[in-house]
């Protein structure tokens, strides 16, 4: 496909998916199942992920730091900052694309094939709206994820560093209490926010518009994945040069 | 009554409606046949509204559809209930939750009131002990005849089938075929069916419309399809054995 009708189509897709709104009292509880599906459903997989590279890093950077004459709180606060920078928003993301992303293009690219989403447009539903919409308000509690992923990941930076022998719990505490900056939360959260955009909305995008069977739709989830990883990787370029630059 | 003046639809370059006029009356089943790829999907899809024809006119009670505003588009809708090829029944859902979807999307009635609704309307497609279970728990024919609720549930005025007894045994094909011709009497319903099951035709082919290549190549009842010496439709007709030695016969008895 043209990639530059592709962009076109997909934000015509967003304003029709605010467009007709489906009935309240449907809409809440398919909201209340996306935020299970979606942000619950991942929860495990973001604090498994999280304590793993939050240790990594700290132990990566205790064996890089030799110098003596560089106190060992550094430990801690380079475990902080790239956890929270980075790992937690970005690379909790990606792993999100795949995880949700795959979920969300199979399920609405299933309902293309099986013509359950000409059910909903014969019957009179905007089925974007129907479809999308809840995805997107579940995601927005994406940063409650992200949060609990800076934690666990500084955590186990902590269990890392200390149980590893590679620093004191009192320095590592020390570092990571070091020139904290609450704004660096702040940017964190507004990346995490708009790349829950992107993971609710470019898989849908595929799903929704694939044509063909069953082995396309496991097809879509793969372009899907891509395409939603080249916009996080993208938007993290521009928003960090926005935001931090 | 639907009136169909002159439709044509393209896909790119493709040409798949090439002018099809006909009409639909109430209370009548209407068939659609012809062999796989001739456009039947397509064109059912263009009495829905789901496609746009790109050339000529669909009426409905006399009101054509292009004229009409987007809320009464909207309206007319409403009055259209549809059974798909593949049933098309919404996974998440139970059967009970399929066949109230459209109740709870677009009326205001109470839960006991569409309780009772689903009900009557499960019943009269004789499901009576499958309102909890998922659409990926029961069979093909059960699921054709959920749809069939579905489609029926909002008391449509116009009621559209894709080939509904496609995938099933005779039996149950003949079962469902009944169905549909019951309610159509029953509810004074224009109803139009694409199918390409012979059965079907000989069974409830009150009018018949022949379609090939996008082109209508032939229009009757079935009474006159076993009689035309159009040959392309007795191609289709006969393409049975079984079918073939019928009219064998037919032909020996009339000399
Ligand atoms: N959305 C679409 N985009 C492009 N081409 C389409 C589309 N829908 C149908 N076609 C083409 O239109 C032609 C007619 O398809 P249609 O589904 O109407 O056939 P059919 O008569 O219903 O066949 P079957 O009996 O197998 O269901 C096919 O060649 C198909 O490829
Ligand atoms: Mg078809």
């Amino acid at each position: 496909m043209n990639y530059i009708a592709s962009i076109g189509s997909y934000f015509i897709m967003i304003r029709e998916l605010f467009k007709k709104p489906t009935k309240w009292s449907i809409m809440k509880s398919l909201i209340l199942k996306e935020i299970d599906e979606l942000v619950f459903g991942s929860l495990g997989i973001i604090i498994f992920i999280s304590f793993f590279i939050g240790g990594v890093v700290t132990i990566q950077t205790a064996l890089n730091l030799t110098n003596p004459l560089i106190p060992e709180s550094l430990i801690g606060f380079a475990a902080r900052q790239s956890v929270i920078l980075e790992f937690a928003p970005t690379f909790t993301s990606i792993i999100m694309a795949g995880k949700v992303g795959s979920y969300i293009t199979s399920s609405i690219g299933t309902m293309r094939v099986t013509e359950q989403i000409d059910a909903l447009e014969v019957m009179g539903v905007n089925s974007l709206n129907y479809l999308v919409f809840p995805k997107i308000i579940a995601l927005m509690l994406y940063p409650f994820a992200i949060a609990i992923a800076m934690y666990v990941g500084i955590f186990g930076g902590w269990v890392a560093g200390v149980f590893g022998g590679f620093t004191t719990s009192a320095s590592y505490i020390e570092g990571i209490q070091l020139d904290f900056i609450p704004y660096h939360i702040t940017y964190a959260f507004i990346k995490s926010i708009i790349f829950a955009f992107v993971i609710a909305t470019i898989p849908s995008f595929h799903g929704y518009y694939m044509k063909g069977g069953a082995l396309e739709v496991g097809k879509a989830s793969t372009t899907a994945f891509v395409w939603t990883s080249v916009a996080i990787i993208i938007l993290n370029y521009v928003l960090t040069q926005l935001l931090l630059g | 009554m639907i009136e169909v003046n002159n439709i044509h639809k393209s896909f790119g370059d493709s040409h798949i409606l090439k002018g099809i006029s006909t009409s639909f009356e109430k209370g009548k089943t209407n068939l659609i046949i012809g062999q796989s790829g001739s456009g039947k999907t397509v064109f059912l899809k263009c009495l829905l509204g789901l496609f746009t024809p790109d050339e000529g006119t669909i009426s409905y009670n006399g009101n054509i559809y292009d004229d009409l505003s987007a809320s009464q588009q909207r309206n007319l809708r409403q009055e259209m209930g549809m059974v798909f090829q593949g049933s098309a029944l919404f996974d998440s859902l139970t059967v009970e939750g399929n066949v109230m979807f459209p109740l709870e999307m677009f009326t205001k009635q109470s839960k006991s009131e569409m309780q009772d609704r689903v009900d009557t309307v499960l019943k009269r497609v004789n499901l009576i002990d499958a309102h909890h279970k998922f659409p990926s728990e029961i069979s093909g024919g059960m699921q054709k005849r959920v749809a069939i609720a579905r489609a029926i549930v909002m008391n449509p005025k116009y009621l559209f089938c894709d080939e509904p007894n496609s995938g099933l045994d005779p039996k149950t094909a003949i079962l469902i075929d009944n169905l549909i011709l019951e309610i159509t009497k029953e509810y004074d319903i224009t109803t139009v069916i694409n199918t390409h099951d012979m059965n079907s035709v000989m069974e409830i082919g009150e009018k018949i419309i022949f379609l090939k290549n996008g082109h209508k190549e032939w229009e009757g009842t079935n009474k006159e399809i076993f009689k035309t010496d159009n040959a392309a439709v007795t191609d289709f007709v006969y393409s049975s054995e079984l079918f073939k030695k019928v009219r064998q016969m037919y032909i020996e008895e009339r000399n």
